[in-house]
């Protein structure tokens, strides 16, 4: 199957310091790419290339057939990107709207129904994490980009968030995830930045 | 364009609510005007001279004093990178977000220096002028407030400083718009005010865009 | 020219010279400059020997604007072609585009005073250059409140281009306020008509202002060059603090 994201002889310098080089994989859709390594070893920057935030030292990204692939991914960080005075369902609005999509079912998949109308403030850790992957069910993107995606989540937290990447991948979608720890999806390919 | 719109609104109901929302630029405003005749004394002839450009500067320290709220919670909260994310061009989802902190802080602020400048002695068939002025003024500073605030969106408690960065762009505003409101040239200061405001919405958005992708990075 | 000097070690190689050269030049012109402008240049009619302050405070007020164009001119490539040593240049020149504006407005005032008889006009010039010199300090604040040096000389860029097209604005409005608020009564300093006599000695500063700049600019370059290499040279060693 053709590659939607083939990464080419990358490397990406962080305040004079060289992060990684030489780093090449394709992803082709149903790919789960897990990214490890150890702290610093610029695991976020990569995907804050990939999310075309930062610009890389070398190498190139090519997306299958995409003039602007700032529209076909999502980005989930450290930051959940919430607004405390603004509730989980308004949220869920927002980013239909901004990102294109529906927001008809995302609170639901992500089991926030009865949260759905406080505040994101009064929200425990966990519920926020929870409202950020509802984001990503919010508009249809083909690449996700999760960095540390399990941050605050419980058990359950992580089983449901196991299952939207299972459901992503069987839709033919691609998700890059900077991890810790394996998620219950197996990953097709894992890269491990501390080696480069 | 409904990214656009979405983000108009939110923005304008987060400024509304938070952290004093309309209130706290109002009130500083009405602070400006009040230490005026505090300091200068009561003498009416005085005061009817200095009081629509009095208006002019109290407004323009108060959007100075808030526009700090414009950027910095996107940098910190990660919705900055949602915006860049969108297919709307960035360019105007700020320009959304400066027209809807026009909306919130700007257009109250016009209205109140009505009474203000009633206060200050200003002769009653002058004030529809001053506040007409003022609603293009405060585009203009908002405006040219978007890049001050973009540029500085990552600076801890950077209020002090984007007043700085952004005072020489108030200059002009201020200088025609407070001629209007005195009643000086009033016609030529009128279309050089609505030039600076034309001028500040379009280069405020893109200046400030280019800001807040490199702040991104 | 401008992507051979992006190199900064090809920049090494040809400005090691400059400075010095530079700095000397500045020395012989403003010797010359001030020896022509103090006593062999004529008194002036009507403001007497008051008018020498014109030979210290028209070449700032020339330079501190031509400095801030050469910044927006960095910016420029700055932004448009991630130019090292453009931002460099850009950081470099602020702080003597400042004092330059400043030495402009301390001597202006000076000279107002006899002149005038006022220590401080509102008038069109002396507006225009303290706005220019609010814009440099806006500069120099952004460049040292944000920690990340390249992000800060990339946002400090955009900032002085906008300025740049804000600087021509503020000069017509500043203008055009003054003519309303006082007919042109004020007497005009250094206006269109100089006898060639005051012109020497006048071209002469200027050029040992620019030759100052310039010895200033680079060595400041070369400085910061030099730091960067420390730096980055600390940093390989492992991280050990010294």
């Amino acid at each position: 199957m053709a590659a939607f994201l083939s990464v080419s002889s990358l490397s990406v310098r962080r305040g004079g310091r060289l992060l990684f080089e030489g780093l090449s994989f394709d992803a082709a859709p149903g790919d789960l790419i897990e990214i490890r390594g150890a702290n610093g070893a610029g695991k976020t920057s990569l995907l804050r290339v990939i999310a075309g935030f930062l610009r890389p030292a070398r190498g190139a990204l090519q997306f299958k057939d995409r003039a602007d692939p700032q529209a076909a991914l999502h980005f989930l960080g450290h930051q959940n990107g919430l607004k405390g005075a603004v509730s989980a369902h308004a949220h869920v609005d927002y980013w239909a709207r901004l990102l294109r999509g529906d927001a008809s079912d995302a609170l639901d998949r992500v089991g926030l129904r009865t949260q759905a109308e406080l505040p994101a403030r009064v929200l425990s850790q966990g519920q926020a994490r929870r409202l950020a992957l509802a984001r990503l069910l919010a508009a249809p993107r083909p690449l996700w980009l999760l960095d540390e995606p399990a941050a605050g989540l419980d058990a359950d937290g992580r089983e449901l968030l196991t299952g939207l990447i299972d459901a992503h991948r069987r839709n033919g979608g691609v998700v890059l995830a900077a991890l810790h720890e394996s998620l219950g999806s197996a990953p097709s390919q894992t890269l491990d930045l501390s080696a480069a | 364009m409904n990214a656009i719109i979405a983000t108009f609104r939110r923005d304008a109901a987060l400024l509304w609510a938070g952290g004093g929302g309309a209130l706290a630029p109002l009130g500083y405003f009405i602070g400006a005007v009040v230490l005026a005749p505090l300091a200068m004394g009561p003498d009416r002839t005085l005061l009817t001279a200095a009081g629509p450009p009095l208006a002019w500067v109290a407004a323009a320290l108060a959007v100075l004093a808030s526009l700090e709220k414009l950027f910095q919670a996107d940098l910190e909260d990660g919705s900055l990178e949602q915006m860049l994310l969108s297919e709307a061009p960035l360019e105007a989802l700020v320009f959304a977000k400066g027209a809807a902190f026009w909306l919130v802080v700007g257009v109250p602020l016009a209205l109140a220096a009505g009474p203000a400048a009633i206060t200050l002695q200003a002769p009653l068939e002058r004030i529809p002028v001053i506040v007409a002025s003022l609603l293009l003024g405060l585009a203009a500073f908002i405006g040219a407030g978007l890049v001050g605030a973009a540029v500085a969106a990552g600076v801890k408690r950077g209020g002090v400083l984007i007043a700085l960065l952004v005072l020489p762009f108030f200059a002009p505003p201020v200088i025609f718009g407070a001629s209007v409101a005195s009643g000086q040239d009033v016609g030529p200061a009128l279309a050089l005010l609505g030039g600076c405001a034309l001028f500040g919405c379009v280069i405020g958005p893109f200046a400030a865009a280019a800001a807040l992708r490199l702040q991104a990075e | 020219m401008i992507n051979f000097l992006a190199n900064p070690a090809r920049f090494m190689g040809a400005t090691a010279w400059m400075a010095p050269v530079f700095g000397a030049l500045a020395l012989v012109l403003f010797f010359i400059g001030v020896r022509l402008g103090l006593f062999a240049s004529p008194a002036e009619q009507y403001q007497g020997e008051t008018v020498r302050i014109m030979y210290v405070h028209v070449p700032a007020a020339w330079w501190s604007l031509g400095i801030y164009t050469f910044m927006a001119g960095a910016s420029f490539v700055s932004l448009v072609w991630r130019h090292a040593m453009a931002d460099l240049a850009a950081r470099a020149a602020a702080p003597i585009g400042a004092t330059f504006a400043a030495i402009c407005l301390i001597t202006g005032s000076i000279w107002g005073a006899p002149t005038w008889g006022t220590w401080w006009e509102w008038d069109g010039r002396l507006t225009s250059m303290l706005i220019l010199f609010l814009t440099y300090l806006g500069y120099l604040a952004l460049i040292s409140a944000v920690d990340d040096e390249e992000k800060a000389s990339r946002l400090a860029a955009i900032l002085c281009l906008v300025g740049f097209v804000n600087i021509p604005i503020v000069h017509f409005s500043v203008e055009w306020w003054s003519t309303l608020h006082q007919p042109a009564s004020v007497l005009r300093p250094g206006g269109s008509s100089i006898d060639p006599s005051m012109r020497t000695p006048l071209f002469v500063m200027a050029g040992a202002y620019f030759s100052l700049f310039a010895a200033l600019l680079i060595a400041h370059m070369r400085a910061s060059v030099h730091r960067r290499r420390v730096e980055a040279a600390r940093l390989r060693a492992g991280g050990a603090a010294p």
